[in-house]
């Protein structure tokens, strides 16, 4: 759709009724899913061949994340609400002529309830979306992202005009501090007051940095939001810019998600052509405008002080507060650093106003929040649910319980700084509080379940394992503290650690936590910290009884030789370095344990496979 | 051609880039990533060369080069595959797909690269694919609920395709 310049809150409004009409003209409109799930499996192809068929009236376009990634690609067709799953691009063509044709419903492709067999047209209908409460994603998976109009036809813009037009900075301020919003990157500190003291502090210059270097492992809500609702952010940047009083916004994009960034570089190229940045913005005083950066790959460029460094063009390290950001920031002028999701969910709070907002969630963690809902459950996916619900709702009435009716042991929220909550505490409420009272965090929303096939104390290594390489090596604590904590992980899964490195590995887990000097370092011994408190049976099995309960730590594993598949060549005990393996020629050999050191160069020359790790 | 104009061919687009980017340090970082996405990696004399050109200190340039871990200061493969180790990947055995793929390709300890040059094999933090864990990236393209064998194939196709050309 060509742009238009919109000058005032009039042309807002009349270019939202227009694009509105147009969209009205349609009979259908087909929203084929491309968020990531769904693009790796063959989204693009499903559109295009939904729009090699032409159909009077129907219109065919991308969306973000619709949030059920385990059942895509999906394609949901408009005003109906149907919802189609795995779908092929051989079944485009049925869809075309059924669905969109003559209105029928294609039995084979709708969402059939796993364990009920009952079988869902409406989306809305689906368990797993009847009980999520969508704010900072309402339009992801509902409009085309490369399209302005799309955005500003359901209310885009209208929070910022308002912003701009009827209230002082001072007044929207006082808005965000009522809505009680909380970062959503992990901190949870309240938005209003970090706009506050930036609005308070003095300078002739001022910035709104976007954080957007999602980094932690296993979330991936800011890069459904960017590729979905690229607008949302950019508006609740400018709101925020507007509030503090800056004219310049960065966006510091992680360089792993390409496709956050050309959608992001597109929505900021369109707002520009409708003169929704850029010089008197809406007709009022207001100047702004945004430049999108690319990170380059540092998990700790999420921490505030290190992601300035790097827009500066240095190494991306942290530094001290204070000074804070909101006094001295960016280039050293005051500046304010809010999460994607933060800033997706400033034009809702803005527009409807803060009395709503707190409607949602719990008195001390208004609103909602989304999380990624992964690993060994059976509805993989992004949901957004008001904060407050509990752990036992997102795992097993969304996520449909642990995967293969396998046990549930633990839940990993918060990614590398979170922690690992047990089954005993699956009633805990999703908020900031609680879960910090658990050991855990919020974090960004990243939800990892695991089974109970999974070893808790290699979960705990492989998260120091990452903490310990993304150190960025400015402070001692952190950089030689990870590294002593992930050398005692790693002797406890080879079977090598003793009780002392139990207790040194506890000792230092504190002095890092409590010394580090940034949240990389003060978070990262919570997955060890919650997995010594909640498993520590796990830890004492690996030491003392030379055992890894789930049976994946290999160490603890023995080598076997299958005597029906073994045909008596010798060969592997001809290439067991440690002599290991004895016996006549013949005749299946004998491993000794004590003397095998795993190194599995007998399972390689074994030729008829007749020797596993049991 | 004399070493002289082949120094200056190779340092044309350098400085194009440089052009483009302007001179201040928060340009560095954009600097870097454009040149590596032409020369597949940051030559040793691009970077003292860069450090020059901006009026740095070559040890800030080879200082930012080197914390991120986008740059990489040795060539890469033609086929930079990178198999997602974020935790949803890793409980659903991310390790085994990598593993596969090293011994495939014959990589062996402390080796990336291949040495006809075809073939990189990293891991990374996370993709933000989770919903299709384990995944892997190949250039750019993402593949899901990926399994040893089915990386395996993957590799096949791609020197089938090469095969071809």
């Amino acid at each position: 759709m060509k742009t238009m310049t919109i000058g005032s809150r009039h042309e807002l409004k009349e270019y939202a009724a227009r694009v509105r009409a147009d969209m009205a003209s349609l009979n259908k409109r087909v929203l084929v899913c491309t968020g990531p799930g769904c693009l790796a499996n063959g989204a693009e192809k499903i559109l295009d061949a939904f729009r090699s068929h032409s159909v009077e009236a129907v219109g065919a376009t991308r969306t973000g994340c619709h949030g059920f990634c385990e059942v895509g690609p999906l394609v949901r067709i408009e005003p109906d609400d149907v919802v189609y799953v795995h779908v092929k691009p051989e079944d485009v063509a049925e869809i075309v002529e059924q669905t969109l044709r003559k209105g029928n419903i294609i039995g084979r492709l709708v969402y059939r309830d796993p364990d009920t067999g009952r079988a869902y047209q409406k989306e809305r209908d689906i368990p797993f979306y009847a009980s999520q409460t969508k704010v900072a994603l309402a339009n992801c998976g509902a409009i085309n992202p490369d399209d302005i109009g799309e955005y500003i036809a359901r209310d885009g813009y209208q929070a910022l005009a308002r912003a701009v037009l009827d209230l002082s900075p001072d007044e929207t301020i006082e808005e965000m501090l009522e809505s009680g919003l909380r970062g959503r990157g992990g901190g949870g500190f309240p938005t209003g007051r970090k706009w506050m003291f930036a609005r308070q502090a003095k300078g002739d210059q001022k910035y709104v940095v976007c954080n957007a270097d999602e980094g932690d492992p296993g979330a991936f809500m800011d890069r459904c939001i960017m590729e979905g609702d690229p607008h949302s952010v950019l508006e609740g940047l400018a709101i925020a810019a507007s509030a503090i009083g800056a004219d310049r916004g960065y966006i510091y994009v992680r360089a792993e998600y390409p496709l956050a960034v050309a959608r992001m570089r597109n929505a900021v190229k369109q707002a520009r052509e409708c003169g929704l940045l850029g010089a008197n913005i809406l007709g009022s005083e207001f100047s702004f405008d945004v430049i999108i950066k690319e990170g380059a790959g540092a998990f700790v460029c999420g921490e505030e002080t290190a992601l300035l460094a790097s827009i500066e063009g240095k190494r991306g390290m942290p530094r001290p507060r204070p000074p804070f950001p909101a006094n001295e920031g960016l280039f050293g002028k005051p500046t304010i650093i809010n999460n994607v999701e933060t800033l997706a969910t400033v034009p809702a709070i803005i527009r409807r106003g803060p009395a709503w907002f707190r409607g949602i969630g719990t008195e001390s963690s208004p609103g909602t929040k989304t999380f990624a809902v992964t690993g060994q459950v059976s509805n993989t996916g992004l949901i957004e649910i008001p904060m407050g619900a509990t752990l036992r709702d997102v795992v097993f009435k969304i996520g449909g319980g642990v995967l293969g009716g396998k046990k549930f042991k633990a839940a990993q929220i918060g990614g590398p700084s979170g922690g690992c909550l047990p089954e005993q505490l699956l009633d805990t409420p999703l908020d900031y509080d609680s879960l910090k009272k658990a050991g855990a965090m919020v974090g960004s929303g990243g939800l990892v379940i695991l089974d109970e096939k999974t070893c808790m104390v290699e979960v705990a290594r492989f998260f120091m394992h990452f903490t310990q390489r993304e150190s960025c090596g400015k402070c001692v604590p952190c950089r030689e503290g990870t590294k002593r904590m992930l050398d005692i992980m790693e002797k406890i899964v080879a079977g090598r650690a003793t009780l002392e490195d139990l207790d040194a590995l506890e000792q230092i887990a504190w002095v890092v936590k409590e010394s580090s000097l940034c949240a990389l370092g003060k978070t990262a011994p919570n997955p060890v910290l919650t997995t010594l408190k909640y498993f520590r049976d796990e830890y004492l099995a690996h030491i003392v009884d030379k055992k890894c309960p789930a049976g994946v730590c290999s160490a603890f594993k023995a080598y076997v030789i299958h005597s029906e598949l073994c045909k008596g060549c010798g060969k592997c005990r001809r290439v067991c370095p440690a002599g290991a393996i004895t016996g006549e020629p013949k005749h299946p050999p004998v491993i000794d344990t004590s003397k095998c050191v795993k190194c599995g160069a007998c399972v390689e020359a074994c030729a008829f496979g007749a020797i596993s790790l049991g | 051609m004399t070493p002289v104009e082949l120094a200056q061919r190779k340092f044309e687009r350098v400085n194009e880039i440089i052009e483009e980017h302007g001179r201040e340090q928060s340009a560095l970082i954009p600097i870097l990533q454009e040149v590596q996405a032409e020369y597949r990696y940051l030559p040793e004399e691009i970077l003292t060369y860069i450090a020059t050109a901006m009026g740095l200190s070559a040890a800030t340039v080879f200082g930012v080069a080197t914390f991120y871990a986008q740059f990489s200061l040795e060539p890469k493969g033609k086929y930079v595959v990178r198999v997602c180790d974020g935790t949803a990947c890793h409980v659903r055995h991310s390790m085994l797909v990598y593993q596969a793929i090293r011994s495939k390709l014959e990589l062996k300890d402390g080796k990336f690269t291949t040495p006809d040059m075809m073939f990189t094999v990293e891991t990374v933090a996370c993709l933000g694919a989770c919903g299709v864990a384990p995944a892997m990236v190949v250039n750019g393209e993402v593949y899901g609920k990926m399994t040893p064998e089915a990386a395996c194939t993957i590799i096949d196709m791609l020197l089938y395709r090469d095969g071809d050309n």
